[in-house]
């Protein structure tokens, strides 16, 4: 247990150390919010489909909260590279306890880059249509955050360096947020589109996101809760399996 | 406390560890000597659990590393031959999250950290963060760390790898006296005779994954007839350059060093 609460220490400890990467990673989702929120605004209300700042101010808090918590749980990555995996191996720890304290160190980090973002947003002009909700809002950071940290825990796991990392980049985080409707509505898309879409969890997360905020959703909030807890478990599984292998 | 038996390890075609033998009883300082690639680093990955090996046998005060991972690396500190340190945290955060790997509990923690980091000379720096270390400090962390929960077995994989002549005197110094105190066996690898000849009280010479020599500095070079423990290991190993092929962790340095890293 105490192995689990010191790596989640260290991962917070170097997030707090490392404003220079707090700073920078608040920079694009301001962007994608100024950009697209006031830039798409226009077209948005005139296809009848309301305020866009309202509408992707959820999804810019999924997004952070996705490549956060990737980036933290790859973040194994550069142990590997600087030596301090190898500590952690020869150390008389089950691997399990290794692996949990790091993802969970990752989905802390995550949540609170979103709950940044989450601010950023309220100065930006986004009004949460019921603040009552905003608990159930941060449970669903949490299942995003955990998700996706495992997620990124066991990409780390296999990589073994960074042209690897810019491969997933490309091909596994970017479309992940592209296709999760954190963007555009999910409602009349093209038949492909819906079923790609349908099989991206964060399209669950943001999803679960708007309608606490907003109240808008597509699938409901069980639904969302359900299909994101199995993915969580899933990961956590297949994470696990694979950290257990990792050999320097 | 350390038995070795007919170990070996392939990767690929290539075979690192050949049929290597060899017994330490506890309390003795042990040195591999080997050139590069010659399979030091692969040998000790597999005493410390980081590695399997392929066949053979291996006894960690008895228990088999592969099976009881955990009892066997309770059992021993380590100091890898790059760094290990977490390049973010402090000193005293780096010794503490050691001493909570190892359940070592948090008062004798303390205490040991405190004695530790005075005798390795960084006490005053210990709330500074790694990275802002010299080549130097950071070695001699890495020692004063895997000491923190009293090993029976020291393992030091080329430890003086690019220290200057003081610090390498000063940690050799130290490593003969917690072995003479504190009755700590060791185990060491490095390329330096002068080092061997002088700490070690048996040495294993080892060319391409196999051990060729092995026994006190005098004995090898009675059995070569050479006057020098470096004229004995040339006549043993011959006198070619080896190349050690670069990993994937070298390789990924690079990389990292031209889009400079996070640290």
């Amino acid at each position: 247990m105490s192995a689990i609460y010191i790596l989640w220490l260290r991962e917070l400890k170097r997030y707090v150390r490392s404003r220079a990467q707090i700073v920078a990673s608040l920079g694009q989702p301001l962007l994608y919010l100024i950009a697209l929120g006031f830039g798409m605004g226009p077209v948005f209300q005139k296809a009848g489909q309301g305020n866009y700042v309202q509408f992707i101010a959820p999804g810019i808090i999924a997004m952070t909260v996705l490549f956060s918590s990737v980036f933290s749980g790859v973040g194994l990555l550069w142990d590997r590279q600087f030596g301090f995996l190898k500590e952690t191996l020869v150390a008389p720890v089950p691997r399990l306890q290794i692996m949990l304290g790091r993802t969970l160190g990752a989905a802390t980090v995550a949540c609170i880059q979103g709950l940044l973002v989450a601010m950023v947003c309220l100065i930006a002009g986004f009004r949460p249509t019921n603040w009552a909700a905003i608990p159930m809002a941060i449970g669903f950071m949490v299942l995003i955050a955990s998700l996706f940290a495992s997620l990124g825990t066991a990409i780390g796991a296999i990589l073994e360096n960074i042209q690897g990392f810019q491969l997933i980049m490309s091909f596994l985080v970017m479309p992940i947020f592209f296709l999760s409707g954190a963007l555009y509505p999910l409602t009349n898309l093209p038949f492909v589109l819906t079923l790609v879409t349908r099989a991206d969890p964060l399209t669950y997360g943001v999803d679960g996101l708007r309608s606490t905020l907003i109240g808008v959703s597509t699938f409901g909030l069980a639904t969302d809760a359900a299909v994101l807890l199995v993915g969580i478990t899933v990961l956590l599984m297949v994470g696990s399996r694979l950290f257990a292998r990792i050999q320097v | 406390m350390i038995h070795v038996k007919d170990l070996m390890k392939k990767f690929g075609d290539f075979t690192a560890v050949d049929h290597v033998s060899f017994d330490i009883p506890a309390g003795e300082i042990f040195a591999f000597l080997g050139p590069n690639g010659a399979g030091k680093t692969t040998t000790i990955k597999m005493l410390t659990t980081l590695l399997r090996a392929d066949s053979g046998d291996i006894r960690i005060d008895g228990l088999d590393p592969a099976r009881e991972s955990n009892e066997v690396r309770r059992r021993f500190g380590i100091v890898f031959q790059d760094a290990s340190l977490d390049g973010d945290m402090t000193a005293w955060e780096n010794m503490e999250m050691h001493g909570v790997f190892y359940h070592v509990p948090r008062k004798i923690r303390q205490e040991r950290t405190e004695q530790l980091l005075r005798l390795f000379e960084l006490w005053d720096r210990r709330n500074d963060v790694v990275k802002l270390f010299s080549g130097g400090m950071k070695r001699r962390l890495e020692i004063a760390r895997s000491l923190l929960h009293t090993p029976k077995i020291l393992f030091l994989d080329e430890p003086t790898l690019g220290l200057d002549p003081q610090t390498r005197n000063q940690l050799w110094t130290q490593v003969k006296h917690l072995n003479q105190t504190e009755g700590v066996t060791v185990f060491l690898t490095t390329h330096y005779m002068d080092e061997a000849d002088r700490v070690a009280q048996r040495i294993a010479v080892i060319d391409h994954g196999k051990i060729v020599a092995i026994g006190s500095s005098a004995e090898l070079k009675q059995q070569t007839g050479k006057d020098s423990l470096e004229e004995a290991f040339l006549a043993l190993t011959g006198s070619s350059i080896r190349d050690e092929a670069a990993n994937s962790a070298d390789q990924f340095r690079q990389m990292a060093k031209l889009w400079g890293g996070r640290r």
